[in-house]
């Protein structure tokens, strides 16, 4: 048997249902491994010795039955935890702990799986690079000093570091997909709906989905399996019919049609990216499905759109932090000086710059000019995906336009950091799933990943394509351990 | 279009997010650029397209109005950075 931390969901549901190893022996490998990777800044807070109590109690009564039997898992810090503070990335939210359990934390553990810790991510989840966290940087398992991506940027770092064996993100224009890439790593952004948003931090509310990570597609599906229920908490849920997409995984994608965009070779993307993409359209074909060029040509108003929309939802949503009812308050003279100097201090600068444009575009005078008008070109985003769908099952194009960058490089210019999602935001507009999976490395040996988005509810066919893929691009995640003295 | 100092010392108030000269500054520059890249949307006719609010097509469900969470004021208070046990306490409104 290799090395616990090494073994994928599946072998060590397996294991432990097999009684070869028990939850306190695979709950006590990943702390001892999380212990010795704190120079990662994966964790905001642990929960370790709760964790080990939980886990021997299970062990006590075991419960086999259970898709994630005594499986300890550490989630983004974007998620309430019952009792377990969440800080949302913020130091508004520092010395939050939250009197209730969101949804899809409960579904993972009523489902056996224990709580390890929370892990960090960009403020509010309003980054690509997890340098807007209050609570420093994340390091990129991959590479001293490569930023992990963001925001689920902790999430990415604990799996592809193997100090969880899964774990769960959020996707609000990227922030699974784009860390999953960047670390070598599977990310799914479920269809809009299919999660609940109940007890989830809120950041954008039309586009916040909330995803599994992992080191592979079948461990991705198991939990997506466990996380997609319909909560009648969150208005927005949809009650459809789900699949066990686990167990109706299947490798076979003979004669499916995947649509290839055009409008998704970009203006200088590096040749890399291009050439991976050609590497996955082999592979695809190698699979047996049936390659058709399409067109979505409204792809280069997605990011213009999605920075209207994303901020004006944020700066309503966000409008809950005023220094009275949780979390930090600054002193003030009075009650109007109170909020502002608590929100000035409380909000790091990315999420002051975002409520500013949402304020500014929803705003007297400007509504119309700018979220009105983002909404229509938000309608013609869909649109361009409706109109292909009638032609192909799913759609295969790269997940970022480059590998990860190095910390500090992107900081201080919002634009160019904003580009890194230039082929997610499409899907989270649209409301689409979209799946990134490892499929090759640059020169510098970074990973790079594809992705495939579906239909809405298609999960199911997407996880299998990506199964296929996985399979005929046998990637390698390069992990030396850099981190670990 | 151009984002002034006046502009950004508005939207600071709506936001309720105190700036001061130099924040104000690195502000404006910052939304010029973001805002520029923006502009792009105005390439587009859309006239004639209707907004798209949600992408969830689903209309809201309707559900029997009953009282599910009852004696929960101690953990809603819990996590104020001010109380007295029954209320939150803000700096004094009144004069």
């Amino acid at each position: 048997m290799s090395e616990i931390t090494k073994q994928s969901l599946s072998e060590l549901v397996k294991n432990i249902k097999d009684k070869k190893l028990s939850s306190e022996e695979v709950t006590q490998a990943f702390i001892n491994r999380s212990e010795k990777s704190k120079e990662l800044n994966a964790y905001i807070t642990e929960d370790y010795s709760s964790a080990l109590e939980k886990a021997k109690k299970f062990d006590q009564r075991p419960n086999f039955d259970l898709k994630l039997p005594g499986i300890p898992m550490a989630v983004k810090d974007l998620f309430c935890t019952k009792d377990i503070r969440t800080t949302a990335g913020s130091k508004i939210l520092d010395n939050f702990v939250p009197t209730y359990e969101s949804t899809v934390t409960q579904n993972i553990w009523d489902s056996g799986a224990i709580l390890l810790g929370k892990l960090n991510c960009d403020e509010f989840a309003m980054g690509s690079s997890n340098e807007t966290s209050f609570f420093g940087n994340v390091q990129n398992p991959i590479d001293k000093n490569l930023v992990p991506g963001g925001s689920s940027g902790g999430s990415a770092s604990a799996v592809a570091g193997q100090l969880t064996p899964i774990t769960i993100g959020t996707d609000t224009g990227g922030s699974i997909r784009q860390p999953a890439s960047f670390t070598g790593t599977v990310g799914l952004k479920p269809t809009y709906g299919s999660c609940s948003r109940y007890g989830i931090v809120a950041f954008a509310s039309s586009l916040d989905q909330a995803g599994p990570m992992a080191q592979n597609v079948k461990d991705c599906a198991l939990l997506q399996e466990v996380i997609s229920t319909y909560d009648p908490k969150d208005s927005t849920s949809i009650d459809f019919k789900r699949n066990e997409y686990s167990k109706e995984l299947t490798n076979n994608i003979k004669g499916k049609k995947i649509g290839i965009p055009k409008e998704y070779r970009v203006e200088g993307m590096p040749k890399e990216i291009e050439e991976l993409w050609q590497k996955g359209i082999q592979y695809a074909k190698d699979c047996g499905a049936e390659i058709i060029d399409i067109s979505l040509p409204h792809t280069s108003y997605a990011l213009p759109t999605y920075y209207i929309v994303a901020p004006a939802e944020a700066s309503s949503n966000l409008a809950r932090y005023d220094g009275v009812k949780y979390g930090f308050r600054a002193k003030g003279e009075n009650l109007i000086d109170m909020y502002e100097k608590t929100r000035s201090e409380g909000f790091g600068a990315e999420v002051q710059r975002r409520i500013m444009i949402g304020t500014y575009v929803l705003s007297s005078g400007y509504y119309d000019a700018y979220y009105l008008k983002a909404q229509k070109v938000r309608k013609l985003i869909k649109d361009d995906f409706d109109e292909a769908y009638k032609k192909v099952d799913a759609i295969l194009t790269p997940s970022t336009p480059s590998s990860a960058f190095k910390i500090g490089e992107k900081k201080d210019d919002p634009v160019s950091m904003y580009l890194n999602d230039i082929f997610t935001v499409p899907v989270n507009l649209a409301g689409l799933p979209g799946i990134s999976i490892p499929a090759g490395h640059d020169v510098k040996g970074y990973p790079l990943g594809l992705q495939i988005i579906g239909k809405a509810f298609d999960e199911q066919n997407i996880l299998n394509i990506a199964y296929a893929m996985e399979e005929k691009i046998n990637f390698k995640n390069k992990i030396t351990d850099w981190w670990i003295k | 279009m151009s984002i002034d100092l006046k502009t950004i010392k508005h939207i600071s108030k709506l936001s309720r997010i105190s700036v001061d000269e130099q924040k104000a500054e690195k502000l404006a520059g910052d939304l010029n650029s973001i805002f520029e890249f923006i502009e792009k949307l105005n390439e587009l006719k859309t006239d004639n397209v209707e907004p798209l609010t949600s992408v969830a097509e689903t209309t809201l469900k309707l559900r029997t109005d009953e009282v599910k969470s009852k004696d929960i004021r101690e953990q809603i208070i819990k996590n104020s950075p001010q109380d007295n046990e029954d209320y939150f306490v803000v700096p004094k409104v009144i004069e």
